[in-house]
């Protein structure tokens, strides 16, 4: 039996039942200078044996990489426990929860990962996930947005120091929307957001509703979050903060910046127990305070009790979610990343507060341990100031030459700035996790030194 | 049987209208109206102060099967709100017609009273 269900016989006689002549003319609708005919970019299909040997070949090019590449995505160890007790048929299989009194493991899962992450972030509230940490932005600052008066007229500022990547989405999903988004320029010296910055742009703007910025932001500086917090407050604006969640088990919380604290938070949850599998699936996730909590999008599970004083925990404020408010729902977000979250969850609670913080603290030493060791060769670091567990450096070399020989010597070098931040020539984005030992740092910044040295020949 | 008070008048969308003086109008939604949208968990109220304009929304209300606009039965600005709804939206499921009103509006054209449906114009719509 083919595993394609409709043979060319069939969609003949299916065509002559509607009366209608070809499949072409089902499409009719669509104008033809949208129709796509060649993708000449998609291969032909291949048998099984020829597939697996691609793969297994392709697999080989990346899986021996020490990976010094952060940028938005970092390795962390994982305990092997996270994903034996993810990959469970209970939890592997589980379906979308709608049928609470079915789902109760899998709603007591997302409950307490909910506790968790909102405690994390200080914040009062958390859902159930979000596809990644760009799309979560994009849904926090939309949530800012409905929580003003529709009288006011909205204007997103975000700072440029925020994940490239996250902007492109941001502006994508609010142009729609007619929203303006307006970047506020990092100090070429720090890397961070000033108020002289803030001042400055508001004698040009005089109107902000949503400021987003980082911590620590894409070049691994901490910025001065008090300082931000309560002076966007002080404009009336809603802070939401895009962080690291490993870092919040050390710094201080979103929940907890300024006078009254930021209103939203939100980020990418792969640090949490998420293998970085080249390049997902990830999660998004997103807390914030109880005021906000109907403009949240997506999920949402809540303990309760049945009618005989049980505790029971149910998908709860369903009313913002497209099958009971259509058109009127608060976003198109309909479901979560159920079995990454559960991994976090797992994650989460092996490690506990002090076992993350202690992750966190080591990622912060080994990156200082990093820090040192390229002060002596030849590269200088582009920015002044406390870093997590990146930074950014200019060599004197062409950046990309340099990590293909380092590529050749099995280590992924850093991510290369200068394309999304043209002021920064040759400027590479280097990480140290917890997960490289002085022996690796040593080594990396060894054949680093070695590469720029062969690119200046 | 729905309850339909001869006294009030309602609207196509399934509000009700009490005037209770030439500057204040009650309004609210049917009995009918909360039988269909079932078990109310949330009421989007307006602010005083705030102009309503006739057949437009003025906020939502949420039931466990679906999130409905409120339409203004009259242009005019809000004077009161029923803030015991935003903790007790039940009240409307319970006491549609007193204890569950939404707003209270002063009228801009008095005379739009006279486009609103009467008790059985209304019974007949719905029957």
């Amino acid at each position: 039996m083919p595993f394609i269900p409709h043979t060319e016989s069939d969609i003949q006689l299916m065509l002559q039942e509607i009366g209608v002549e070809s499949i072409n003319s089902l499409f009719d609708e669509i104008p033809s200078a949208l129709m796509i005919n060649d993708m000449p970019e998609i291969p032909m299909g291949l048998n099984e044996m020829a597939m697996m040997q691609l793969m297994q070949s392709r697999a080989k090019q990346t899986m021996e990489l020490q990976c010094f590449i952060g940028a938005g995505a970092y390795e962390h160890h994982i305990p092997a426990a996270v994903w034996d007790l993810t990959q469970r048929g209970e939890f592997l299989t589980a379906y979308t929860p709608y049928q609470a009194e079915a789902s109760q493991g899998s709603l007591q899962l997302m409950w307490e990962y909910q506790t968790m992450m909102a405690s994390l972030m200080g914040m009062e509230i958390s859902n159930a996930s979000l596809y990644d940490g760009a799309s979560a932005l994009a849904e926090a600052v939309l949530m800012g947005i409905r929580s003003k008066s529709k009288e006011v007229k909205p204007c997103v500022w975000i700072a440029s120091n925020i994940h490239p990547f996250y902007r492109q989405v941001l502006h994508t999903i609010l142009k729609p929307h007619a929203i303006p988004v307006k970047e506020i320029a990092y100090d070429p010296t720090h890397g961070v957001v000033t108020l002289e910055a803030l001042e400055t742009q508001w004698q040009q703007e005089k109107s902000l509703t949503v400021l987003v910025m980082g911590q620590p932001n894409f070049f691994g500086r901490l910025e001065n979050v008090d300082t931000i917090t309560d002076w966007a407050h002080e404009k009336d604006a809603v802070v939401v903060g895009v962080v690291n969640p490993i870092a919040m088990s050390w710094l201080k919380p979103p929940g907890q910046w300024g006078k009254s604290g930021a209103d939203i938070a939100c980020g990418e949850g792969q640090p949490l127990g998420v293998p970085l599998a080249g390049g997902g699936p990830y999660f998004g996730f997103l807390c914030s305070r109880m005021s906000l909590v109907r403009q949240m999008p997506g999920r949402l599970v809540g303990l309760t009790q049945d009618q005989n004083n049980q505790p029971g925990f149910t998908l709860t404020l369903q009313a913002r979610e497209q099958h009971i408010r259509r058109s009127k729902a608060t976003s198109n977000i309909c479901t979560n990343q159920g079995l990454l979250v559960t991994a976090a969850t797992i994650y989460m609670s092996l490690l506990g507060p002090q076992g993350l913080k202690q992750i966190a603290q080591q990622c912060y030493l080994n990156h200082q341990v990093l820090v040192q060791q390229l002060l002596a060769i030849d590269v200088k670091p582009c920015f002044v100031g406390e870093h997590f567990h990146e930074s950014v450096w200019q060599l004197p070399a062409d950046v990309n030459k340099v990590l293909e020989t380092l590529c050749e010597q099995g280590i992924a070098g850093g991510f290369n700035v200068s394309p999304y931040y043209p002021s920064l020539e040759n400027a590479l984005l280097i990480c140290a996790t917890e997960t490289k030992s002085s022996e690796d740092i040593e080594h990396f910044v060894k054949m680093l030194n070695a590469a720029i040295q062969r690119s200046h020949i | 049987m729905d309850n339909i008070p001869q006294t009030l008048k309602y609207t196509q969308t399934h509000e009700w209208v009490a005037r209770e003086s030439n500057d204040v109008w009650t309004v609210g939604i049917t009995d009918h109206a909360q039988k269909l949208l079932g078990d109310v968990v949330f009421i989007e109220l307006p602010a005083v102060g705030d102009k309503v304009i006739i057949n437009k929304e003025f906020g939502v209300v949420e039931s466990v099967k679906a999130a409905s606009d409120l339409y203004a039965p009259i242009s005019g600005e809000i004077v009161a709100i029923n803030e015991s709804l935003v903790d007790h939206p039940e009240l409307i499921n319970q006491d549609a017609y007193q204890q569950g009103w939404i707003i209270k509006i002063k009228p801009q054209a008095p005379e739009q009273w006279e486009q609103l449906l009467e008790a059985q114009a209304y019974s007949q719509k719905i029957s």
